[in-house]
């Protein structure tokens, strides 16, 4: 049982890590703000979301999984609003010319 | 395998810190010492400081930040500047601080060996504290004084930063938000400052026994707190308001009568009798983290800038 | 070479790099906001330099001394206060003067 615990471990967390990677890529790498945003908040939701999954096995006790949701949920919630506030930034910026 | 991690970061960290120096735009500098400051908190959990990693991430990253990035944004094309460094002195300055890193760098790797440590001490006073976290105890007992004096910089600093206001502004609100307010940030400050205080009074519950404490919970609610207002769904205090000096200076008075009381009960300045070490302790942390959070949430708020009401 | 490279001495060679790039741009800086970023750093360097001294006082059962440990949180609540004091200073100096 452990040993499937650890697979399934090892594989969310690469696949996780994976993701942030390519967000990471994507935000050298774009043209425009826009594109860079879309690209490391797709990698934000995602990798995080898929690292912290394959992290709940690990965990030892059910409060120690809930604050790993927390953590989640609270990242997506800030990234959330700094992109919708960085887009308005851009938008801004773009009206103006 | 973690060594190769431990050299990517001090390799993030170098690399970061030149580039914060060398960047010619101001905001992407300050944006560049935010990352820094995120990589730092790493280094400390490398370093086995997970509470150190928590308040340099809270207030050395985060608190820091606010403050940059406000202050780009303030005096931004109106910035005071120095005359520029000419070539060979520039030159000359950066082999000047080459040697002092030399320094330095010669010093950490010659450390005495075996390493002194205080761990023991710490260890054999934890029991009569009834403190589990050793930072902790250290904090608000061992060097409580320390700590007490902290507190009263951090007053100092405020009464500094007030003391710039314009004498019209005297005693009234500061200025934390310019401006339209964005429909997202209004959201947020609605439904995060719950779970931000949620959050910041476990850390300071947990910290009497795990990684935690005052600072690290009080940073957490001045940044809720800077949320709403950041937000203008509540207007900043006045400066000369009583509650907000009362919340200011009722650690540090808390602090000091307990500190007196020692001569009376125990064994002088700053000593808790035995029985009751825990619960002064948590009171004194309790209305420091009160301290605390009003005092850094109006740092990053400025002077006064609109005159009292009445 | 592993003794050489644990994360104490590490980072604490990092942290004595560091203050130099900080002590860099404080002097040389010719932005005044800038040199508060650098003293930041500067800070932040030192701060490591204890952080690897906790490190090798580890013992009594923690992985670090906690003495060094506590002064470091300390001094990170200082360096804030000074900064958002240095802070207000430069606001201050960057407004029209109103009395001239």
């Amino acid at each position: 049982m452990s040993g499937l615990a650890d697979i399934a471990t090892i594989v969310l967390v690469s696949a996780g890590a994976l993701l942030f990677l390519a967000g990471a890529l994507g935000l050298l790498r774009f043209p425009d703000t826009l594109s860079r945003l879309h690209a490391i908040s797709k990698a934000d939701n995602l990798g995080l979301g898929l690292i912290v999954l394959g992290l709940l096995p690990q965990m030892a006790s059910l409060a120690g999984g809930l604050k790993l949701l927390c953590i989640w949920l609270l990242a997506q919630l800030s990234a959330a609003t700094a992109s919708q506030l960085l887009a308005r930034a851009v938008h801004r910026d773009r009206a103006d010319r | 395998m973690m060594l190769l991690f431990d050299i990517a970061l001090v390799a993030g960290l170098l690399t970061l810190a030149v580039h914060v120096v060398r960047e010619p735009d101001e905001r992407s500098a300050i944006i560049a010492f935010l990352a820094f400051g995120l990589l730092l908190g790493l280094a400390w959990i490398r370093l086995a400081a997970p509470d150190v990693a928590l308040t340099e991430i809270a207030i050395g990253g985060g608190g820091t930040g606010i403050l940059l990035l406000r202050a780009e944004a303030a005096v931004r094309g109106r910035g005071k500047h120095e005359e520029s460094v000419t070539r060979p002195g520039k030159l000359a300055i950066a082999v000047g601080c080459a040697a002092i890193s030399a320094g330095l760098g010669l010093a950490v790797l010659s450390f005495a060996s075996p390493a002194p440590t205080l761990a023991p001490a710490a260890a054999e006073g934890l029991s009569a504290t009834g403190l589990g976290n050793p930072v902790t105890a250290v904090l608000l007992a061992y060097r409580a004084l320390d700590t007490l004096l902290e507190k009263v910089v951090v007053l100092l600093a405020l009464i500094g930063v007030w003391s710039l206001a314009p004498d019209a502004a005297w005693g009234g609100v500061p200025a934390v938000r310019s401006g339209e307010i964005p429909q997202p940030l209004a959201y947020l400050a609605r439904i995060l400052p719950p779970f931000g205080v949620v959050i910041g009074v476990y850390m300071f519950w947990v910290g009497a026994d795990a990684p935690g404490g005052t600072f690290q919970a009080g940073t957490v609610l001045a940044a809720m707190w800077l949320l709403v207002m950041l937000a203008g769904l509540r207007s900043p205090p006045e400066t000369a308001g009583l509650p907000l000096r009362l919340a200011l200076a009722g650690g540090p008075i808390l602090f000091l009568a307990i500190a007196f009381l020692g001569f009376a009960f125990a064994d002088g300045f700053l000593a808790y009798p035995k029985a009751l070490a825990k619960p002064l302790i948590l009171a004194i942390e309790a209305a420091l983290t009160l301290s605390v959070a009003a005092a850094l949430a109006m740092l990053v708020a400025g002077p006064a800038r609109r005159a009292p009401t009445r | 070479m592993t003794v050489a490279l644990q994360p104490s001495v590490l980072f604490g060679l990092c942290g004595a790099a560091l203050v130099g790039i900080g002590l860099f741009a404080v002097v040389s800086s010719p932005g005044l906001l800038r040199r508060i970023v650098g003293c930041n750093i500067l800070g932040a360097g030192i701060f490591l330099v204890f952080g690897a001294v906790a490190r090798r006082g580890a013992g009594a059962g923690f992985e670090a001394d906690p003495v060094p440990q506590a002064l470091v949180i300390t001094g990170i609540v200082v360096a804030f206060s000074a900064s958002a004091l240095a802070v207000a200073l430069l606001k201050r100096l960057a407004e029209p003067r109103s009395d001239a």
